[in-house]
């Protein structure tokens, strides 16, 4: 069953991998792998669910774009994926795991052979059992300590210290005073205490890097937005699709009604509407004329236009978009994670503890042997297993309840800078709206008007119209309607039962007292109506703003939309609204309130927020975004409402919360634990039983978080 | 103590083992779709040979 079927014929093979976007269950997954393995150019298809990926084993002679227009075609979105991410393990998963079996398999067998040494094995069979154990620990860290051990030498390298430097010394003189020991048949050996101090440390490891892939989705190329190809008029007249990289200034390109457009320019000829949401986050398609100016990446809505390219590739300002990007995500490389926070502390205080043990002892006379045996001691019982617990088992806890409620964190660090925010920023555009215009108001109530409007609505692709199709839906069936014809930045007009229908702009269809915006219909001489069209909150908004507010966090809303219908959304909901900005208005916002000591929570969706997105010190965005916001976002939340905004930083608030008590329960366990390892009371056993006993705290504690999402 | 002597290579033996298998799984992909291997369960495979005689 999970084998993919074998190849049908022995032609050459390509493999191409596409990311898609929409799939939900088993059903998706049989639609998309049989779908495409039905074609007879097409061997196999497997669908990698985890990272919304298909793998497709073709003919080399089909476009991978060709495919992916078929998985379109079976209902999803789709686009090639540049280079394929190593599947659900990443490389770094990968290895932890690895290395974390490893440390297990080993802390297991040495414990048994340990056990056997402390219920009272002596003379030749406990040296044996120490041998045995140095043999199966000596490799074992080795392997499984890679990870330390190297992050611990680069930063001594560079003269700083981090968490793993006290774990790899620890492990390190653990194992090394455990060989001389067993060497010279002494009596204490640490070989499994070395050992679960690694296995409990991977653990945490693997959970952190877990996490972080989880909630990371499908693979994005900014520039991929564009098209990859364009029609070009020639300077004979001829037209001719070329590449969009062969794409140079001064160019002329006809652009299709319905067609994205390929590169910035200024309109020579054509009237029509354009969609600029992707760039500007504007709702409101755009009327464009001759001389007007053109964006990559948006969308000519009604009709065809030629345009003079005046940027390409690099010179566009999608491009500019995604150098503002790398430019932005300054803020966030500068916070350092509590845990390292906490082990630059820890680091120095351990060491120095037990370096004084050491001199304490040589002073008290005690010989070299008893001297570094103590003070080995103390570094192993103080061990950081607890503290290098201590924030992982909380964030993953919590990263599952919020999974389970729809929100997807990518990063535990996003988690800790989500509890600091106590500013936020809302993009108006599809987050705090639905992103698409709803009829509000206006709708003609005669069954025959009804039937003529969904003929009309139904020939164009305005957002009007769509609105309009979308409210009257399946309730009626469409007039029968001839003549149709689209009058580009004018509307749609047609012959129905006779009579002449109009749906369009006010003055083009001859109603008055209307400043132009919104739409109107007529039939024949009947009544004009003239309707509305509005992009709706999302249903929660309010109370999720109220939310909002009870957490203390001022909220405010920006907009690349005109002042007027931000205004109009800011006051119903009782926030301040900002209209007109361009993305690097918004980068500069947030930029204002950082520096004013604020820590800003950006929320949005579009390419136009992604700048935005990645200035302000944490960011959300709905899942319904680009995927441009959703890569440019720490977190990312499912379903129409807001309500999951505050939702997660109420969840991480809790979490920081419980962090901190298992950083104080850790402390607390070394007062009393360090101590006792400097007056040299401390065998392996003691040691092995208060360092699993400390971690155990420390799990059952974060466990209390499975409830935070809510 | 003799058995010992068998028991514990034994154990080292099995318990070794077990580990070669962990990693044989993870590095031919076993754990690289685990979303999706809990899903394909539930897809009907239609193109399954007849077995009936």
């Amino acid at each position: 069953m999970n084998a993919p079927a074998a190849a049908r014929r022995p032609e050459p093979l390509t493999t191409s991998t596409f990311a898609v976007e929409g799939m939900r269950c088993a059903g998706c997954i049989a639609k998309i792998e049989h779908g495409l393995a039905a074609d007879n150019d097409i061997a196999t298809a497997r669908v990698n669910f985890t990272t919304r990926q298909v793998r497709v084993a073709h003919l080399s002679e089909i476009d991978p774009e060709a495919i992916a227009e078929r998985i379109r075609a079976l209902g999803f979105e789709a686009h090639e994926a540049q280079n394929e991410r190593p599947a659900g393990f990443t490389d770094e998963s990968r290895k932890l795991v690895l290395a974390l079996a490893v440390a297990g398999f080993a802390a297991m067998n040495v414990m048994l052979l340990s056990v056997s040494v402390w219920s009272g094995a002596d003379g030749a069979t406990r040296g044996m059992f120490h041998w045995i154990s140095a043999l199966i620990a000596l490799p074992a860290a080795a392997y499984s300590g890679q990870t330390f051990f190297k992050s611990a030498w680069s930063a001594l390298k560079r003269g700083r210290t981090n968490m793993d430097v006290p774990i790899s010394i620890g492990v390190v003189l653990a194992l090394a005073l455990s060989v001389y020991e067993t060497a010279t048949g002494g009596i204490h050996a640490y070989f499994d205490g070395a050992l679960m101090l690694l296995f409990f440390l991977l653990g945490g490891r693997f959970l952190d890097s877990v996490m972080r892939q989880k909630a990371q989705d499908g693979i994005t190329a900014l520039l991929r937005r564009l098209p990859n190809d364009a029609l070009v008029l020639g300077k004979d007249g001829t037209t001719s699709r070329r590449a969009i990289d062969e794409l140079a200034p001064n160019m002329k390109l006809l652009v299709a009604a319905g067609e994205r457009i390929a590169a910035d320019g200024v309109v020579l000829s054509g009237e029509s509407d354009v969609d600029r949401s992707l760039v500007t986050g504007e709702s409101d398609a755009e009327p464009v004329v001759e001389g007007s100016e053109v964006l990559a990446g948006t969308i000519n809505l009604s009709a065809p236009l030629t345009v003079k390219i005046t940027g390409v590739g690099n010179d566009t300002t999608i491009a500019e978009i995604a150098r503002l990007m790398e430019s932005a995500g300054q803020g966030k490389s500068r916070y350092t994670r509590i845990a390292d926070r906490a082990a630059r502390l820890y680091a120095p205080a351990v060491h120095s503890l037990a370096l004084l043990t050491f001199a304490g002892w040589m002073i008290a006379g005690m010989g070299l042997h008893a001297s570094i045996t103590t003070a080995i001691a103390v570094l192993i019982i103080t061990c950081p297993c607890a503290l290098g617990l201590a924030v992982p088992i909380s964030q993953v806890v919590v990263t599952g309840a919020m999974m389970r409620k729809g929100i997807m964190v990518k990063d535990g660090s996003g988690l800790e800078r989500l509890a600091r925010a106590d500013a936020a920023i809302f993009d108006k555009t599809g987050t705090i709206t639905i992103g698409r215009p709803l009829v509000t108001a206006g709708m003609p109530e005669d069954a025959t008007e009804r039937a003529a409007l969904l003929a009309l609505a139904r020939t164009s692709n305005h957002p009007a119209s769509r609105a309009i199709v979308c409210t009257l839906g399946d309730s009626i069936d469409a007039a029968e309607a001839s003549a149709l014809q689209e009058v580009p930045g004018k509307g749609v007009c047609g012959i129905v039962a006779g009579r002449k229908a109009m749906l369009g702009r006010p003055d083009w269809v001859g109603s008055s007292g209307h400043d132009g915006s919104g739409t109107s219909f007529r039939l024949g001489d009947g009544p004009v109506h003239h309707i509305v069209t509005e992009d709706q909150p999302r249903p929660d908004t309010v109370a999720a703003l109220a939310r909002m507010q009870r957490l203390g966090i001022g909220c405010t809303m920006i907009s690349g939309d005109a002042a007027d219908p931000v205004a109009r959304l800011a006051d119903r909901l009782g926030i301040e609204g900002r209209a007109r900005m361009r993305p690097e208005d918004k980068v500069a916002a947030i930029r204002a309130l950082e520096e004013s000591g604020h820590h800003v929570l950006m929320v949005g969706d579009g390419l136009n927020d992604g700048p935005a997105l990645r200035a302000a010190s944490v960011s959300m965005a709905p899942s319904s975004a680009t995927d441009v916001g959703r890569q440019a976002a720490d977190i990312v939340f499912l379903g129409d409402g807001l309500a999951p905004v505050p939702m997660a930083i109420a969840a991480a608030r809790r979490t920081m919360a419980v962090v901190k008590q298992n950083f104080a329960m850790a402390v607390i366990y070394n007062l009393f634990a360090v101590p006792l390892a400097m007056a040299g009371f401390v065998t392996p056993l003691i040691a092995a039983a208060a360092m699993s006993g400390s971690s155990l705290i420390v799990v059952a504690n974060a466990l209390r978080l499975r409830g935070a999402a809510r | 103590m003799n058995g010992l002597a068998i028991l514990i290579p034994v154990a080292l033996l099995l318990g070794l083992s077990g580990i070669g298998a962990f990693f044989w799984a993870a590095k031919s992909g076993q754990f690289d779709d685990l979303d999706g291997a809990a899903m394909r369960i539930l897809i009907d495979d239609e193109d399954k040979p007849d077995t009936r005689e």
